[in-house]
């Protein structure tokens, strides 16, 4: 006799201690199984785009530090490099050494957050978390020493960045650098081997080459799947091309590979660390810059490769004191098109496990 | 080999005889009180434990500001969670609502009837200890399936039922384990299994001992098994839809039953009260705090494990382990009763890890994807 | 053969976590312990100096969200501004410190402290008064390095010992 059943439809809820942010899913279940998924999200639309329309060049630069507002610095260094382009500004050395540390230890500072926030769904009650957060606690307070704040920095602008670094930031920085790869093997001895991770994520949420192509996914996963692709290689901005590092890449693309490749590229980004530490020379930090900036009439894209993907901000300008058009390329509303086909056909543990793998922040997918 | 207990060192214990103080009530009066202050005491301690300790291992301090060292914080959190609202569901079954967390946690509380705090200080020396104590727990599954069938929500009665699924499976390599043992010691009773371990059985049962912690920790839905309750999947499992008193009875039952289980590894496979300075029932509940200080060791370690693979390892991994783990024993215990005890912890232990690596070597816990 | 996912990855974990009992907790008990904040901390307050200001009012046009109101009236026999008003809504403001960097008389510094939590809304605007500078509300070194000098150091996570010798 067979028992009738019939699917059910259940709200993974925009308040849950595991969505990174407000962000909702409806699944339709069949007992345990997802059959089909709707992601909803606009729970925090703030319309970044539009107030950038009202705010002066510099004025935005504020707007952007709250888009992805884990990885602050990133945000700013996108949009100024944008501006860059339009107006055609020149930056000075230092200024574009500053940036290339401040860029990279938000890298290390935001994929701490990731592998923290995924280990944490996968069941180990908070360890690892609360381990990398000490490592972040060193980076935010050396972020707190050259910008005044612990979130929220606004500390590049159009022509550079708008302080130098006091005198204790490179002792700091230099002891920061050289305990960081003790830490990282301790947190590898801790989960990596793990079986009953690798139970829980190997082969979990398989995404192939052809998808992550064909559905412009970017960033860590991109690279977790088997694409040799980072904007710093493939297009370098800034002076990424005088320093020498490697994309590591991962060959299935499940979630094990997501989690290993944010490790190694931590281990990468303090090598970029240790090179331009050696190599920064003194000077000014910021050109010189008229009060009001106003570009002539045009329009001009720059991307960055943030740690969530590709950033890329879109200007168009009307020879005004305030941009005609700020469009943001957003790279985790872009990662996320590809979550339903991931999810379907897994139970609804695995399905908050490979949603937390791609790492997405609800304010770069809202804006 | 050790199945006759008279030839071993000197009493220096006493040995209570099954009536003291004086007649069968005054006994059974005693130990009643005795029982339930201990359960409350150490379940109290317990929560203690677990908040300081966890923290210490996540480089953060724990609970410090009610009391000294935050010894009083259970307490205020008991007296937070009594003064709260009682919300029963609108459409729920009152009166299954109502009795499931009694359900729960009586039985909890009977299983300390038979567990020896010193030579003979026992509620009641019944000969057949051990299989009620395993009688007795499993009517606590019963409890928690009523609490997510009275609740009326679905995700109550997905967690119950993935409750009871996992507590079904692992009562089986739990009930090999501690056949083994009984087949060391030769007696169903707690007191002369307690009394026939000159060396503790742990040494001479190595497998036994980690097939029981497993199964026990999957039991008592402990990290890494907790999935029933996970803060980090949908909802809180069963007592989602509990608030007030009754939600701190199933709070009260979680750590009774972490309780119940060490009380019984210390029981059965560290030598219960057996040491040699201090007086014996303070030699237990080091033994039994020792025990559940491993419990949060792994729970702050570990992650959890999905519903199948939960399944898969009672089913594949556990069971036949235990059955082999029971076949040798028996085999050592008839073919070689009277060998030395060095030599048969040198053979146990080697067989253990022979097994656990085979066995993980052919272990292969199943594909989770499904086509749709 | 090979052996693999034999139980040694958790023994590994297991030793991870056993050893961090033996260090120091990374907790700070406010309040009774604090630290001390960058010199360059962007508090919740704004410290404005009257006898440099002169109205200009470039402050109030840099601010993204308009949180500066300035009334100025001439004053002809001294042939300057007179300000009469000078109000900063600290519940709108976010603190970005574009307003201390635009200033051209280096008149507006960003505040030191952190700890200004009021209980209603209005008591968080702050009129001209509650804008000088004075012991308890101290100026901070954000675009003013010679301020910055005379402040406290921060102290450090990685300057923290953590082991217990």
């Amino acid at each position: 006799m067979a028992i009738k059943t019939e699917p059910f439809v259940l709200n993974i809820g925009p308040v849950h201690p595991s969505t990174h942010g407000v962000f909702r899913m409806r699944a339709t279940l069949d007992g345990e199984v997802i059959i089909d998924m709707e992601p909803i999200f606009g729970y925090l639309h703030r319309g970044i785009e539009k107030l950038a329309e009202e705010r002066t060049y510099t004025g935005v630069i504020p707007l952007t530090d709250r888009l992805d507002y884990i990885a602050s610095m990133s945000n700013n260094l996108a949009y100024v490099l944008a501006v860059e382009k339009l107006v055609g500004i020149p930056v000075p050395e230092r200024a574009e050494y500053l940036r290339v540390i401040m860029a990279e230890l938000q890298r290390i500072a935001a994929y701490l957050i990731a592998v923290g926030a995924f280990l944490n769904e996968c069941g180990a009650f908070f360890t690892p978390f609360l381990y990398m957060f000490r490592e972040r606690e060193k980076i935010i307070d050396l972020f707190e020493m050259v910008s005044g704040q612990r979130l929220l920095y606004n500390y590049m602008r159009v022509g550079g960045v708008s302080q130098d670094i006091p005198e204790e930031f490179l002792p700091a920085l230099d002891k920061f650098v050289r305990e960081m790869p003790g830490f990282i093997d301790e947190y590898d001895r801790l989960l990596a081997e793990n079986e009953i991770l690798l139970a829980r994520a190997k082969g979990v949420g398989i995404l192939t080459k052809e998808m992550a192509i064909n559905c412009s996914v970017s960033g860590p996963v991109l690279r977790a799947s088997g694409v040799k692709w980072d904007i710093r290689k493939a297009d370098p901005y800034s002076i990424y091309d005088r320093f020498e590092f490697e994309i590591p890449t991962g060959e299935v693309g499940d979630c094990y590979d997501r989690y290993r490749v944010r490790i190694e590229e931590m281990r990468q980004s303090l090598r970029i660390i240790e090179q331009a530490m050696e190599q920064i020379p003194s000077g000014t930090v910021k050109s010189e810059v008229p009060y009001l900036i106003r570009p002539p009439a045009g329009e001009a894209y720059a991307h960055i490769e943030t740690p969530k993907g590709e950033l890329g901000f879109y200007l168009v300008s009307d020879n005004s004191i305030a941009p005609y058009r700020c469009h943001i390329r957003a790279p985790s509303l872009m990662n996320l098109t590809v979550l339903r086909e991931m999810v379907i056909g897994w139970k609804i543990q695995d399905a908050i496990i490979i949603f937390g793998s791609i790492d997405i922040t609800v304010g770069e997918v809202d804006r | 080999m050790i199945l006759n207990p008279s030839l071993n060192l000197e009493h220096y214990w006493q040995t209570l005889p099954p009536d003291w103080p004086g007649g069968f009530w005054w006994h059974w009066l005693v130990f009643t009180v005795i029982i339930i202050a201990f359960v409350l005491t150490l379940v109290m301690g317990y929560i203690w434990i677990e908040r300081r300790g966890m923290a210490r291992m996540q480089a953060r301090l724990g609970p410090n500001r009610a009391g000294p060292f935050g010894l009083l914080q259970p307490v205020a959190d008991a007296i937070k969670v009594l003064i709260k609202e009682d919300i029963i569901p609108a459409n729920a079954d009152k009166i299954v609502h109502w009795l499931a967390p009694v359900v729960a946690f009586v039985p909890v509380l009977m299983i300390f009837a038979v567990v020896p705090f010193q030579d003979g200080a026992l509620l009641a020396d019944l000969n057949i200890g051990i299989l009620y104590v395993v009688a007795i727990s499993s009517v606590s599954t019963v409890g928690i399936f009523m609490a997510g069938w009275g609740s009326n929500s679905k995700y109550s009665l997905l967690g119950a039922m993935r409750n009871v699924a996992a507590v079904v499976s692992y009562e089986i390599p739990l009930m090999l384990s501690v056949i083994s043992v009984v087949l060391i010691a030769g007696s169903l009773s707690m007191n002369q299994i307690v009394m026939a371990q000159n060396i503790p059985f742990i040494l001479l049962q190595p497998l036994g001992f980690l097939l029981f912690f497993i199964a026990g920790c999957a039991e008592i839905n402990r990290s890494p098994f907790d999935l029933m309750e996970a803060d980090s999947e949908l909802v809180a499992g069963f007592h989602t839809e509990y608030s007030g008193m009754k939600f701190a009875l199933f709070y009260l039952v979680e750590y009774a039953e972490a309780l119940a289980i060490s009380a019984i590894i210390t029981t059965l496979f560290l030598g219960g009260w057996r040491g040699p300075v201090l007086p014996p029932w303070l030699w237990f509940v080091l033994k039994v705090i020792i025990v559940f200080f491993v419990m949060v060791w792994t729970r702050t370690t570990l992650p959890r494990v999905r519903i199948d693979q939960l399944m898969a390892l009672a089913w594949k991994f556990l069971f036949p382990l235990a059955l082999i783990n029971l076949i040798i024993t028996g085999i050592q215990v008839l073919a070689w009763p009277e060998a030395l005890p060095g030599v048969m912890i040198l053979v146990n232990i080697a067989i253990m890890v022979i097994l656990v690596l085979l066995w993980s070597r052919f272990f292969k816990l199943g594909w989770g994807r499904v086509e749709v | 053969m090979k052996f693999e996912r034999y139980g040694i990855g958790i023994a590994k974990g297991l030793t991870v976590t056993f050893r961090h009992l033996f260090r120091h907790p990374v907790t700070t008990q406010y309040p009774e312990q604090r630290l001390n904040t960058s010199r360059r901390i962007r508090g919740n307050e704004l410290i404005w100096d009257d006898m440099k200001c002169t109205g200009c009012a470039t402050c109030a046009k840099t601010c993204p969200q308009g949180a500066i109101e300035i009334v100025t009236s001439t004053n002809l026999v001294e042939n300057k501004y007179v300000v009469e008003k000078y109000q900063v809504d600290t519940g709108y403001c976010i603190q970005c410190g574009l307003c201390v960097e635009a200033c051209p008389y280096e008149a507006l510094f960003m505040g030191y402290s952190y700890e200004r939590a009021k209980y209603r809304r209005g008591e968080l605007v702050q009129t001209k008064e509650m804008m000088l500078e004075s012991p308890d509300r101290q100026a901070s070194g954000y675009m003013y390095p010679e301020i910055a000098a005379k402040l406290p150091q921060q102290t450090l996570l990685v300057e923290r010992n953590i082991r217990k010798e």
